[in-house]
């Protein structure tokens, strides 16, 4: 092969400035060109102009404002209500990638090799990923209403009187949590399945010749082989965790006050329902920050972890 | 014997997951097709079948502007979605100069930050340059924001393809450019598949875009309608119902009958991590 390019490339034809120009590979860089200006011009000139509204008293649509340093910043850090927002968040951020790891690996085991009917099983373990979160917060809000909620009826024929779940801040805030574990445990699942798949059947083998038992064959093959599945895993449902939106939109908009609130709804009702835009603004930066600290510190403990095995 | 006896366990336990999580499809169901004033459990299914909440919900929520907007959106925006990430993903893939590695870095870092954290100034700007309530606005959202996904797979999937063919293109004399239509994109098929099921339905199921640049009654998509619907008539459970169900239908025909494209998208991003 490679004789034949030198004599194409010394052959008659005419390479003219413009011909090696077209062929070097700098001129390919015209291809993600669109993409780039996309990127610029929704997300970083954005970002930027969102730093700049951070630092005034912007009311959302009229054209006066002041500058007003970091006082929107330190009113966000010393509100309560925003504590209460910040530990929401994390709520659904950590709590629901805990849920649905340890769910989704349990899942991923029982329905890798035994058991009859396991491509049924998993589809309708993962159709909840594919509905839509405004919906699937629909669908629950059927079930946990306080007047005639499927849930509710149960209850109410064990302890005589339904029980306030959604206007009841204790438990509304876990239960919000449940619903975007059982949402998306599927997604968690489905990539534990695929790496369990990958594994060769050989290291299973030679433990079993050596006698290794059912656990010791888990904690010293199976696990350290998802190690990298595990890093995809927590790091997709932390990010979608933490920006949660549709499904408290749905159940309690975020009520009592900012009681079930997350920063994405609490940040949407500043902006829109108290016309508090610069300190929307600032919680969206505050949002940011949170998100992108911690699923780039998650990611660089896993994957120093990945190495190490 | 063992075995046999490990199969049944499985198989039983197996079978109830999918009983526990297939309860609030069934809670979906029994309240869709139930007449409002048959006050019976939701856990009760109605002896009958009512179509009258689908009926109601299709007129008042305006569903049938809702599905056209929607369906458009999500095509455009697949469309353009297809054409620049693969456009971008070449490059990136075949000519890894220091400039382009930053380049590949800017678009994959914005998988990580969701749109929602610059919902304040890019509401302002669409206000400003007046895309507010247009496909034409919503779609390049979806485009810029689902673009690192496409990026990402395609610039993998490129990686695989050998670089042999691309000499042989040169050899016959085509321009690099040309070697992308000719020789690249015909190979780009079954990550296109995955990519297309993927962006779609993420985009056919979005709310939070929808609700906040597609406020005007027309341009609303099914998300953003059957919300309006819920707020105004809280009461009205069964439409809500069968509303939700009209536009869930769509996406989980899609699945059971794609799903090997769903899980090859998961799984491209569970084995390069």
């Amino acid at each position: 092969m490679r004789p034949n390019i030198v004599v194409t490339k010394a052959g008659p034809r005419k390479t003219t400035r413009m011909r090696r120009l077209a062929k070097s590979p700098v001129m390919l860089n015209w291809m993600y060109l669109p993409a780039l200006l996309l990127f610029a011009v929704f997300i970083y000139y954005p970002f930027f102009r969102g730093l700049l509204i951070s630092f005034t008293d912007w009311d959302g649509y009229s054209q006066m404002f002041h500058y007003i340093g970091i006082d929107n910043y330190k009113r966000m850090l010393s509100d309560s209500r925003v504590h209460t927002v910040i530990i929401n968040t994390l709520i659904y951020g950590l709590g629901s990638t805990l849920f649905q790891n340890i769910i989704g690996l349990l899942y991923a085991l029982l329905l890798n090799k035994h058991g009859k009917g396991r491509t049924f099983v998993r589809v309708i373990v993962y159709i909840p990923a594919i509905v839509s979160p405004i919906i699937m917060g629909y669908i629950w809000y059927f079930l946990l209403q306080y007047n005639g909620g499927a849930i509710n009826d149960i209850i109410t024929a064990f302890a005589g009187h339904p029980v306030n779940l959604l206007g009841d801040p204790k438990v509304n805030v876990w239960i919000i949590m449940v619903v975007n574990t059982y949402q998306f445990l599927g997604v968690a699942m489905m990539i534990f399945l695929s790496g369990l798949q990958g594994i060769s059947k050989d290291y299973y083998e030679a433990a079993e010749i050596d006698g290794a038992s059912t656990m010791n064959r888990f904690f010293n093959i199976t696990f350290p082989l998802l190690a990298p599945a595990l890093t995809t895993s927590i790091i997709l449902n932390l990010i979608g965790g933490l920006k949660l939106f549709d499904v408290i939109a749905a159940l309690t908009n975020g009520g009592p006050g900012y009681a079930s609130a997350s920063l994405s709804t609490m940040m949407y009702q500043l902006y829109f329902a108290r016309q508090d835009a610069g300190l929307a603004a600032s919680l969206g930066n505050l949002m940011f920050l949170l998100i992108t600290v911690i699923s780039l510190t998650s990611l660089y403990f896993l994957r120093r972890k990945e190495l190490s095995q | 014997m063992k075995q046999r006896k490990r199969t049944i366990i499985y198989t039983v336990i197996g079978l109830f997951v999918a009983l526990v999580h297939i309860i609030p499809f069934y809670i979906l169901l029994t309240v869709s097709f139930k007449d409002m004033r048959d006050m019976s459990s939701k856990w009760a299914f109605p002896g009958y079948w009512f179509t009258g909440n689908f009926i109601s919900a299709w007129q008042n929520a305006h569903l049938d502007r809702a599905f056209l907007n929607t369906g458009v959106i999500t095509v455009l925006s697949v469309a353009l979605i297809l054409i620049f990430g693969s456009l971008a993903a070449f490059p990136l893939a075949r000519y890894q100069s220091k400039l382009n590695k930053w380049v590949y870095g800017i678009f994959v870092s914005a998988l990580i930050v969701p749109p929602l954290t610059i919902l304040v100034p890019l509401y302002k700007f669409f206000v400003d340059i007046g895309f507010m309530n247009t496909y034409f606005g919503i779609v390049l959202l979806h485009v810029t924001f689902q673009l690192s996904m496409a990026i990402f797979l395609y610039t993998s999937f490129i990686g695989t393809i050998p670089r042999e063919l691309d000499e042989a293109a040169m050899i016959d004399g085509a321009t690099k450019t040309g070697m992308f239509f000719r020789i690249i994109m015909p190979l780009l098929k079954p990550v296109t598949a995955t990519i297309v099921i993927m962006n779609a339905n993420s985009i056919w199921n979005d709310y939070q875009f929808s609700l906040f640049f597609l406020q005007k009654p027309d341009s609303r998509t099914i998300t953003v309608a059957l919300s309006s619907f819920f707020g105004e008539n809280s009461a009205q459970i069964g439409w809500i119902a069968a509303g939700s169900l009209l536009a869930a239908i769509p996406s989980i025909l899609v699945y059971i009958l794609l799903q090997k494209y769903f899980v090859d998208g998961i799984a491209a991003g569970a084995v390069k991590g």
